[in-house]
């Protein structure tokens, strides 16, 4: 019973979480400016980590979590750069 | 390590599965909200839904899940839920600033105007120390 | 010895955290975290002037309690749409806190509410610039950060 319940949630939490990926992914390619597409690109980031716990839910391994991690630190890392190569036209000065 | 679902109570089950549903339904407002409101600055805010409570609430699910399933104390979903409070804001005030500067030098309409005067015309107060 | 002991404390913790709480992991992560606070020491950044670190608990639950309420706030705001007469707007709100970790962290605790956005801090007159999602009125936006938030920053930050 317990093993249904967990299975039913993990398995609409991924759909949802692909769908707002979907969507983040839809205003990342419509823009209109290039700050709209690094907040779309930060939104999929972040929705990606939370897919690979939920996964990690899922097949009840917790390796998932190192690699959710990982995309953390390199989607705020990434984001960092490119909002500093917006504002200044180069990444480092 | 495997850890199984099927050995888990009824209401760990439920509350695992509660607090998964809400952080993924909160990410997809988010989304929805970062598509359908209309100006820049309206859509900044949306995706802080996603990284507030959408994290939290899956960060709950799985510390109460591998808990309950490997019934010893798993905490270590709270590092990436610190980071990710203390990192989001971060990018997203950068991304505003690069945002602001590139609206105010296009002169584009609606956006503050912070000074009348250039920062380097101001008169230079003498006990400042970050005016030099 | 220890020039930042909140830091190393955190870095140990973290170390344990990630790599399991045994007897041998704590010496090497105790090593590593003094190893790196030398290292922040010789960076000398500003030493933050924590005078009532007691009320630290009392703003974090605070800003989680915030945090509930605009999230409700803001997810109703994108299913139902925008209440009539509301609207979006940039918001300017004098400061009198002028430590800069306290600003650091309430730049933190207004950005990661959802509905709020810290776009600038103007340290000549000490003012910041803020997006807000819902601005039903300016003045009660300005005495809830200045009642709710930058008192108490400013009575553990003295």
């Amino acid at each position: 019973m317990s093993a249904v319940i967990i299975y039913t949630a993990v398995a609409i939490a991924q759909f949802m979480l692909v769908v707002a990926m979907a969507i983040a992914a839809v205003r990342m390619f419509r823009g209109p400016r290039a700050q709209d597409r690094i907040i779309g690109l930060d939104t999929i980031y972040i929705n990606a980590m939370l897919l690979l716990v939920t996964f990690g839910i899922g097949t009840g391994r917790m390796i998932y979590f190192e690699a959710a991690s990982v995309i953390g630190l390199l989607g705020f890392v990434s984001t960092v750069a490119l909002a500093k190569f917006l504002m200044r036209g180069e990444v480092i000065e | 390590m495997i850890y199984p679902a099927s050995d888990l109570s009824l209401p760990i089950a439920l509350a695992v599965a509660f607090f998964l549903l809400l952080g993924a339904a909160l990410a997809l407002i988010g989304a929805i909200g970062f598509l359908r409101l209309p100006t820049f600055y309206e859509r900044l805010h949306a995706p802080a839904l996603g990284t507030s409570w959408g994290i939290g609430g899956i960060m709950l699910a799985s510390m109460i899940y591998f808990t309950a399933a490997s019934s010893s104390l798993v905490v270590h979903e709270i590092l990436i839920g610190t980071f990710v409070t203390f990192t989001t804001p971060i990018t997203f005030m950068l991304l505003a600033r690069a945002a602001l500067h590139r609206d105010r030098t296009a002169r584009s309409h609606g956006v503050p105007r912070k000074y009348p005067i250039g920062p380097e015309e101001r008169p230079r107060k003498d006990d400042d120390p970050q005016a030099s | 010895m220890l020039p930042y002991p909140i830091l190393t404390v955190s870095l140990i913790l973290m170390w344990l955290l990630l790599s399991g709480f045994t007897l041998g992991q704590l010496v090497m992560g105790s090593l590593v975290a003094v190893f790196a606070s030398w290292a922040m020491a010789s960076l000398r950044p500003d030493k933050p002037k924590l005078k009532k670190w007691w009320l630290l608990p009392k703003l974090f639950f605070i800003v989680l309690f915030d945090i509930i309420l605009s999230n409700i706030a803001v997810a109703m705001l994108i299913i139902r749409g925008r209440k009539k007469g509301r609207k979006a707007g940039f918001l300017t709100i004098p400061l009198e806190l002028k430590d800069r970790t306290a600003l650091a962290l309430l730049a933190v605790i207004l950005t990661s509410t959802p509905g709020s956005v810290w776009l600038e801090y103007d340290s000549y007159d000490g003012s910041i610039l803020m997006h807000v999602l819902d601005l039903e009125e300016e003045e009660q936006w300005v005495a809830t950060i200045k009642n709710r938030y930058e008192k108490l920053l400013m009575e553990i930050f003295a």
